[in-house]
């Protein structure tokens, strides 16, 4: 089917893998069942997922989640045309048509009530209930459902439900190890491994601040950020300041640290 | 036979001098003080070293005049043992300094604080070496002079006949307080002194002696440099950042301590000093840092040694290439970090030192540990450069260890000793690096020596348990300076005592009627807020201009918005209220026509606004203040936003009682500390009072208004709305002022019951 390869992930992703996540989320996709990636912003999250859908020749349909998503947003809706009306499936009925990987990204942001609907297909009954169509969608045996989300920053009035939480496998991400951390900074960037070391330093001085001032410490891809601003030829101390601090805080005192921070590592 | 009082002068002028020079001056001085004869000779020749020759006539001259003073040998001796230390410390001709000493000498000679002049020539050495130019000392002089003429007293209104309290104290602490500030901060120290105890002479004297713990606030505000307090939180995050550190910060004293303290580890955290300025175009921050980085280098490269069996002069060497150890790691892992040790790190002169009649040995461990840090350092000497190639490898693939080190400084003092190295005159200049600590950390001892000083304090004594919270200080506004008071008033927080809860009831029923009215009221203001939701796919009514919208793209073949309709969602009120109520002495005047206090008719209202916020939903807290001057100001927790309604906070309202001052200002910051920490999108601070602010340790009543509005603006800053009720009926003419338009006078004070909600509703419709 021509609609399912466009949502094919064509080149195959840079992933560089933690531990055993890659065996065992294959496990996870050959019993279908969905699962949940847990972790900070920027710590390779999607990535993942995104190179889990190449490596098992899936389709990958994804959706960032946002406070005004409605449920209709993700399981379709009637539109209108000249002829009349037309029904129009959202991204997870169209996943669960065509057997792909549906990614929900951030899925906190959406409001509890979206949500539910996607109970059924995350149990034994792997359906979706169109009822304004009047339809049940029985899911594609290749269909798998993915969600992420950030259990850190986000306020208390943000959780999942335990309904919800209970009909996932999960994953814990965090951000690598320095060594592993600089190795995919210099791959992603094409910097030399010492600039990414160095690079990986700044940011865990960053990360030590999480809580001090910091809502969340200096992600991954703001590293990379960094290290393609210093391929640009910009220089090291300026990038940092650029894609590792200004972004994460307006807090003078925290800036100014992490200001010297940088100063300390790359003088 | 001698009498007390009466001088035999004729001996001392026929003394005879060892020196022929020294003979014809004191001849000139035409003194007879057997006590400046006994020390003339050592006294000229050492001046003879330092004054011109040119000039010494003049030196004599001056030093005859003092003599002849009247006030004893003091004056002489104390000119004579220091203006030479005078012309030294500024360098710079005697005909510059000489005349404005001697015209603020005959000054003081005029009024009846002639005895200060021993002083000020006692400690004018000190003073003139930290000053050095002429202009800043005759500011000085000025200053000393002013302060002599404003706090020197008279009895009868016409001449000054009382000396100034201050003064001998003040020209005491002179070189110590410059040494911490500059003339003008020592300008606004001098005048907050004479402001604040002008007319006290014991506390007078107590703040001009640094004796007083507000006399050394004030100082420390006028501090020139960066200020512990102002970069600790980032000193913190520093730490947390780049060490993974989480040790206590302590600042100590650097303005009060007699011997100069470096940074040290202390088990329980780092010490460091309470100010830095800046140095060498290093700012007080980065000196800071450095010494942060060094300390936490310590703490993770270094161990502790046994010190017993090493001469101090062995322990120094270790300590020295300890220091460079951790420098040359931490360097390793910051490399950024090199231009800011490199500045701070001193670089003496390879030949500064003359091993002959010196002891070199501090200034030989210097360069080694400048040269173990600085590749470019440049020292000629070959053993040197030989023991810091070693250093390097040592340190080349691994971090080494502080034995490591240990035996190779050991070998270097060893081979590098010279025979000066017992010498007492260590040469000192330039080798200090004071960013480094002082290694207290570095050392143990098996056997109890001489040598070992014991830092722990004395065990203190037992405390009791304090009763109550401990106070909380805030500053306060100064009127005149256009500056805060440090810490000036101390607030106690504690929970008012409990009386009758059923009191507070029948209050209640007795207003049963005003009530009712009140409650149909707020039920009219409850559903505050309605908000549209617009653009839902499902709501209450039809959006037209969408849904028009909609329909043109429809009947044009486009894709028409779908989401045409509309909904309401009723907000919540999100408010925060404290009342704040005065609750001093005034309140309890009877009122006229009636046989309640103003209290008895406060408290009724207070009940009924507290039973009417509950209704509403709103966060509500209750307090009272009252002071008793600034040492005192009680804040007495009626109910917290957190509890309800219920007969615990009843109960400690019915058994308020008044008593005492009004010092708002500080309650005001207090009650602002506590809003501070909600996070509703309405603060609101709501203060009832019955008259202006005042207490009794304050002559002027503006202070108290000035700084009450200061507050005020401050809570504002802090997103707090403050608004005042006063039961004064006169309190229009200042209360504008503090609360700019958010008051409210009530005349009458009786219907204060029902008009202090229906204010409340108003104020939050």
């Amino acid at each position: 089917m021509s609609n399912a390869e466009a949502y094919k992930v064509r080149r195959e992703p840079f992933y560089q893998p933690q531990g055993n996540e890659v065996a065992l989320y294959e496990a996870a996709y050959a019993a279908r069942l969905p699962v949940m990636l847990k972790g900070p912003t920027g710590c390779g999250k999607s990535r993942f997922v995104e190179y889990m859908a190449w490596k098992l020749g899936k389709p990958l349909i994804s959706v960032a989640c946002n406070e005004d998503m409605t449920a209709s947003d993700l399981v379709g809706r009637f539109l209108l045309d000249a002829n009349g009306t037309r029904w129009q499936d959202g991204p997870l009925t169209l996943a669960a048509r065509l057997g792909a990987i549906c990614y929900l990204d951030e899925i906190v942001e959406a409001r509890q009530d979206t949500l539910v609907v996607i109970h059924p297909l995350t149990d034994h009954r792997r359906n979706l209930p169109l009822d304004k169509k009047g339809e049940l969608v029985e899911a594609h045996p290749d269909f798998q459902l993915v969600i992420s989300y950030n259990p850190g920053y986000q306020s208390l009035m943000k959780d999942l439900k335990q309904s919800t939480k209970q009909r996932f496998s999960a994953f814990q991400f965090d951000y690598p190890d320095a060594a592993l951390e600089a190795g995919i900074v210099a791959t992603e960037a094409a910097v030399d491994r010492e600039m990414a070391a160095r690079l990986v330093e700044v940011a865990h001085a960053g990360r030590r601040l999480k809580g001090h001032g910091l809502d969340e410490g200096i992600s991954t891809r703001l590293i990379v950020y960094a290290a393609t601003l210093i391929g640009h030829g910009v220089s090291p101390v300026d990038a940092c300041r650029m894609a590792m601090v200004r972004p994460i805080t307006d807090d003078a005192d925290v800036i100014d640290t992490l200001d010297h921070a940088i100063t300390a590592v790359f003088g | 036979m001698a009498v007390p009082g009466i001088r035999s002068i004729a001996d001392s002028r026929q003394r005879l001098m060892a020196n022929p020079e020294s003979q014809a001056a004191w001849g000139a001085l035409d003194c007879g003080f057997a006590a400046v004869a006994d020390v003339f000779d050592e006294c000229y020749a050492a001046a003879k070293r330092i004054i011109a020759g040119d000039e010494l006539p003049d030196f004599l001259e001056a030093a005859r005049v003092i003599g002849k003073l009247g006030r004893g040998a003091e004056p002489l001796l104390a000119f004579l043992e220091h203006w030479p230390d005078v012309v030294a410390g500024t360098g710079l001709a005697q005909s510059a300094t000489l005349p404005p000493v001697m015209a603020a000498i005959r000054s003081l000679q005029k009024s009846p604080n002639g005895p200060a002049i021993t002083p000020l020539l006692q400690t004018l050495g000190a003073v003139a070496e930290r000053l050095r130019t002429a202009e800043a000392l005759q500011h000085y002089l000025t200053l000393a002079l002013d302060l002599a003429t404003r706090t020197s007293g008279s009895i009868h209104g016409h001449h000054v006949t009382e000396p100034s309290p201050s003064l001998p104290d003040f020209l005491g602490q002179a070189p110590r307080l410059l040494g911490v500030v500059s003339l003008a901060g020592l300008k606004r120290w001098i005048d907050d002194g004479i402001r604040l105890y002008g007319d006290h002479p014991d506390n007078q004297r107590a703040y001009f002696a640094l004796a007083s713990p507000d006399s050394r606030a004030i100082l420390q505000r006028e501090r020139e440099g960066t200020l512990f307090a102002d970069v600790e939180r980032r000193l913190n995050l520093t730490l947390a950042a780049l060490w993974q550190d989480d040790s206590l910060l302590v600042p100590y004293s650097t303005a009060f301590a007699e011997v100069r303290l470096h940074p040290y580890l202390a088990p329980d955290g780092m010490r460091l000093p309470d100010a830095l300025e800046d140095r060498g175009g290093i700012s007080g921050l980065d000196r800071y840092r450095a010494m942060l980085a060094h300390l936490a280098g310590h703490r993770r490269w270094s161990q502790p040694l046994v010190a017993d069996n090493w001469s101090p002069l062995q322990r120094l060497a270790v300590e020295t290439l300890e220091d460079a150890r951790v420098d040359a790691l931490l360097l390793r892992r910051f490399p950024g970090l090199q231009p800011l040790l490199l500045a701070l790190h001193p670089q003496p002169d390879a030949d500064a030192c003359d091993p002959a009649s010196e002891n070199c040995l501090r200034h030989r461990l210097t360069c080694l540990s400048r040269a173990c840090l600085d590749p470019a350092h440049g020292y000629g000497d070959p053993l040197l450069a030989e023991f810091a190639s070693r250093f390097h490898s040592l340190l080349d693939d691994s971090e080494a260890s502080t034995r490591a080190v240990a035996d190779l400084a050991l070998s270097y003092a060893a081979h590098s000793r010279r025979p000066s190295d017992q010498f007492a005159n260590v040469h000192f200049a330039g080798t200090e690096v004071d960013y480094r600590d002082d290694n207290r950390h570095l050392w143990t001892f098996i056997e109890a020596g001489d040598e070992e000083e014991s830092f722990a304090p004395p065990p203190a004594a037992a405390d009791d348990e304090p009763l109550g919270l401990p106070p909380r200080h805030y500053p306060e506004w100064d009127l005149a300076t256009q500056n805060y008071r440090p810490d000036w008033s101390a607030v106690y927080e504690a929970l008012h005592p409990a009386g009758r809860a059923a009191n507070i009831d029948r209050l209640l029923e007795k207003h049963a009627i005003l009530a009712r009215q009140l409650k149909r009221l707020l039920d009219l203001l409850k559903p505050q807020d309605r908000v549209r939701l617009r653009y839902q796919e499902e709501g209450s009514e039809l959006d037209l201009d969408v849904a028009v919208r909609a329909l043109v793209d429809w009947q044009s073949g486009h894709l028409p918005e779908p989401r045409i309709n509309v909904s309401h969602r009723t907000n919540g009120r999100d408010i925060s209220v404290l009342l704040l109520i005065d609750l001093s002495q005034s309140l309890n005047e009877i009122l006229a026509g009636s046989d309640q206090t103003i209290l008895d008719t406060a408290r009724e209202a207070v009940a009924l606004l507290g039973w009417a916020i509950e209704q509403l939903g709103d966060a509500c807290a209750i307090a009272g203040f009252h002071s008793n001057t600034r040492h005192e100001v009680r804040y007495h927790h009626i109910k917290g936003f957190s509890e309800g309604w219920d007969d615990a906070v009843k109960a400690r309202l019915a058994a308020v009682e008044a008593g005492w001052s009004t010092r708002m200002g500080a309650a005001i910051r207090h009650a602002g500390h506590t809003l501070a920490g909600r996070k509703s999108e309405k603060r609101i601070l709501l203060v009832l009072t019955d008259g202006e602010p005042a207490d009794i340790d304050v002559a002027d009543p503006q202070h108290l208004i000035a700084d009450t509005k200061k507050a005020v603006a401050e809570l504002s800053t802090a997103g707090v709305t403050t608004f005042c009720l006063s039961l004064d009926p006169k309190a229009d003419a200042y209360v504008g002022d503090i609360f700019g338009r958010n008051w409210r006078v009530l005349d009458r004070i009786e219907r204060l019951p029902e008009q202090l909600p229906m204010v409340y509703l108003n104020l939050t419709r």
